[in-house]
């Protein structure tokens, strides 16, 4: 049984492509007031992992537990309840081109609440000034800039209050200020929120400063190694590989001297 | 079982003359209903003037983004008064968010350049719209001939490969679907004219009215359409996902030329096929013109042939093979330039694919028109 503030628990977790192995043995829990960042270098399967921890893929082995809750072994209307409890911005914001940004955030309060359109819209207001972006309602996503769309994205993601956020490389692509801006925005909705952020990202700025604890992956052993926050892995790395990736290979693997 | 959240109530009291406090308790979440702003305002209204709105927030069971539009309206009523709104009593996360959400304020200069414009102007924007459109065609089929004169002289730039898969991909792939379309088009040729023939005990005639008709027309026609349809709206939508990705941004910073890497295989793909797809078309179109004849006019096998042979002639064949190469230039052509015009977003891939199809049969039938009238003028 998991304990109190255990959020998230992977156990025993395998991903696959059919016969080529991802990642496997992956265990590691995420605590309900945890800032969680899955890194790892390009190609070790960072976003592969969140595609299984939100429901996109099923795992070859292994299971994910939300509250305690088993959630691959779920019946299918039991898992779509807890998908509603996540709330995901992806890598490219993923919004829908046809739609407005008003739209795209009111879509989910629309399909989820009985809400009528006044308050849906009310709501939606309150979502798009969240993150900066009071008075675009009416924008179409190819109107507004990347960083923008980005944060049009989180409002949309914040649509339904979720318990959980998950993050796919939120800095990619924007600059060095707006990746700052969109950390604060991250630590200000966590702390205001209370929701629990899982964070991907390989980003050593955004990681040093909004990580409360992390998962480092590895592609050579296909498997993870090591866990905890990002400034005790960096004093005290299990694998040196883990201080070459946090300190941009300064160290070449090795601890340094005095 | 399931815990039945306490109801969201409101309640005012008025510690001073001057100062109003609110108390919210219960469960304040979008799945409730809520008390309306509207109470507040009455409760502004009546007695003295309010000069300080205070938060009682204790009983406070549960909340999400519903407080917080709650809040919001209460803090723009008391903002309108002259009211001081006092967050201090309010949980902490709700004062950050509030913080949050009025920390940028709301852009009123903006907004889409469609929306506030008149239906005249929208009117002149879209003929303005309507000349550059037909510049960026003129502009396109420009660089069609030019990249078509290089590959004449084995100057243009593109993978032979491509043109191969290009050309398996319109041409065998296609068969399939040519051939039920144009066996069906034939049987409903000759079972619309056998009814009418064997009124006048000219059933026999069947023969001719399919041949000629197929040949000269429906065989290219209903082949055309097909492509259209089919491969037109696939050219729109791989040259579209193309233009979306930046793939031909690529190809441009590199000094390849689009048209030529990318359209020439294209055009050059459907022109030759087309003829043979129309070839085929017409074959199949015959063999279900033969079926209605033989099936229900109770015609020969042989007399069939003999009079299909006898009604066709070497023009009839020319006048649809020339059809069906001009439409696969125009296909081609829609498909390609949709494509390269479209937008950057993936609803801008739609439109284009169905601009492409559009297009590409208005074209098709707008030709047909005039080739029918040049070759009656040429009595071809």
């Amino acid at each position: 049984m998991s304990a109190p503030d255990l959020r998230i628990e992977v156990r025993d977790l395998d991903m696959r492509y059919g016969e080529r192995v991802i990642q496997r043995d992956l265990n590691f829990t995420v605590r309900t007031d945890d800032i969680f960042v899955i890194m790892g270098g390009s190609g070790c399967g960072k976003s592969t992992l969140l595609r299984h921890l939100i429901g996109l893929v099923r795992p070859a082995r292994g299971d994910v537990f939300y509250d305690g809750e088993s959630f691959w072994t779920a019946d299918p209307d039991e898992r779509d309840r807890m998908t509603r409890r996540f709330g995901v911005l992806y890598q490219s914001g993923a919004l829908w081109s046809s739609l407005t940004l008003a739209e795209n955030v009111a879509l989910p309060l629309g399909e989820y609440t009985d809400l009528d359109a006044h308050r849906i819209a009310e709501l939606v207001s309150l979502k798009l000034a969240l993150v900066g972006l009071a008075g675009f309602e009416e924008f179409y996503p190819s109107e507004i800039s990347g960083g923008m769309r980005k944060r049009a994205g989180l409002a949309r993601a914040m649509a339904l209050d979720p318990d959980i956020l998950f993050f796919d490389e939120p800095s990619a692509g924007l600059d060095p200020i707006s990746s700052k801006l969109l950390d604060d925005l991250i630590l200000e909705l966590r702390a205001s929120l209370g929701a629990t952020v899982v964070v991907v990202t390989h980003e050593l700025a955004s990681i040093f400063a909004i990580a409360t604890n992390c998962v480092f992956l590895d592609a050579e052993t296909k498997t993870m190694i090591a866990t905890g926050a990002p400034k005790v892995l960096l004093e005290q790395p299990p694998d040196p590989k883990v201080r070459q990736f946090l300190t941009r290979g300064a160290s070449n693997g090795r601890k340094p001297h005095g | 079982m399931a815990v039945v959240a306490p109801e969201a109530t409101l309640e005012f009291s008025r510690p001073a003359g001057d100062t109003l406090v609110l108390r919210l308790s219960g469960a304040w979440t979008i799945h409730e209903r809520l008390p309306s702003v509207d109470d507040v305002e009455r409760e502004l209204e009546a007695g003295g003037a309010v000069r300080r709105l205070l938060f009682d927030t204790e009983c406070l069971a549960a909340w999400d983004s519903a407080l917080l539009t709650f809040l919001l309206r209460v803090a723009a009523q008391a903002d309108g008064r002259g009211v001081a709104a006092c967050r201090g009593g309010l949980p902490e996360g709700v004062r950050r968010l509030l913080a949050l959400a009025m920390a940028v304020p709301e852009r009123r200069d903006i907004g889409t350049a469609a929306a506030r414009l008149s239906w005249l102007a929208r009117v002149g924007l879209a003929t303005l719209e309507g000349v550059r459109d037909a510049g960026v065609t003129l502009t396109f089929v420009g660089a069609v001939s030019i990249a078509f004169a290089r590959s004449l002289l084995g100057r243009a730039r593109y993978r032979r490969s491509d043109f191969l898969l290009v050309l398996q991909e319109v041409g065998a792939q296609a068969l399939p679907i040519v051939s039920l379309i144009s066996f069906l088009v034939g049987v409903i040729l000759a079972y619309v004219g056998a009814i009418q023939l064997r009124q006048f005990g000219a059933q026999v005639y069947v023969a001719d009215l399919v041949g000629i008709g197929m040949t000269r027309e429906m065989g290219a026609m209903m082949a055309a359409v097909i492509m259209a349809g089919r491969t037109g709206a696939a050219f729109a939508a791989q040259l579209g996902t193309m233009q979306v990705n930046e793939e031909i941004d690529a190809l441009t910073t590199l000094g390849i030329s689009p048209i030529e890497f990318l359209v020439l295989p294209r055009m050059l793909a459907l022109a030759v096929m087309m003829p043979l797809l129309a070839l085929y078309a017409d074959l199949l179109g015959l063999l279900g013109g033969m079926a209605v004849g033989v099936g229900m006019l109770d015609l020969g096998v042989v007399e069939y042939y003999l009079r299909t042979i006898g009604a066709i002639g070497l023009d009839d064949c020319v006048a649809g093979l020339i059809k069906a190469s001009v439409f696969g230039v125009l296909i081609a052509m829609a498909g390609c330039l949709r494509g390269i015009q479209c937008g950057r977003s993936s609803a801008a891939v739609g439109a284009a694919t169905t601009s492409a199809v559009v297009t590409g049969i208005v074209l098709i039938i707008v030709s047909d028109a005039a080739t029918t009238v040049i070759f009656d003028l040429i009595g071809l």
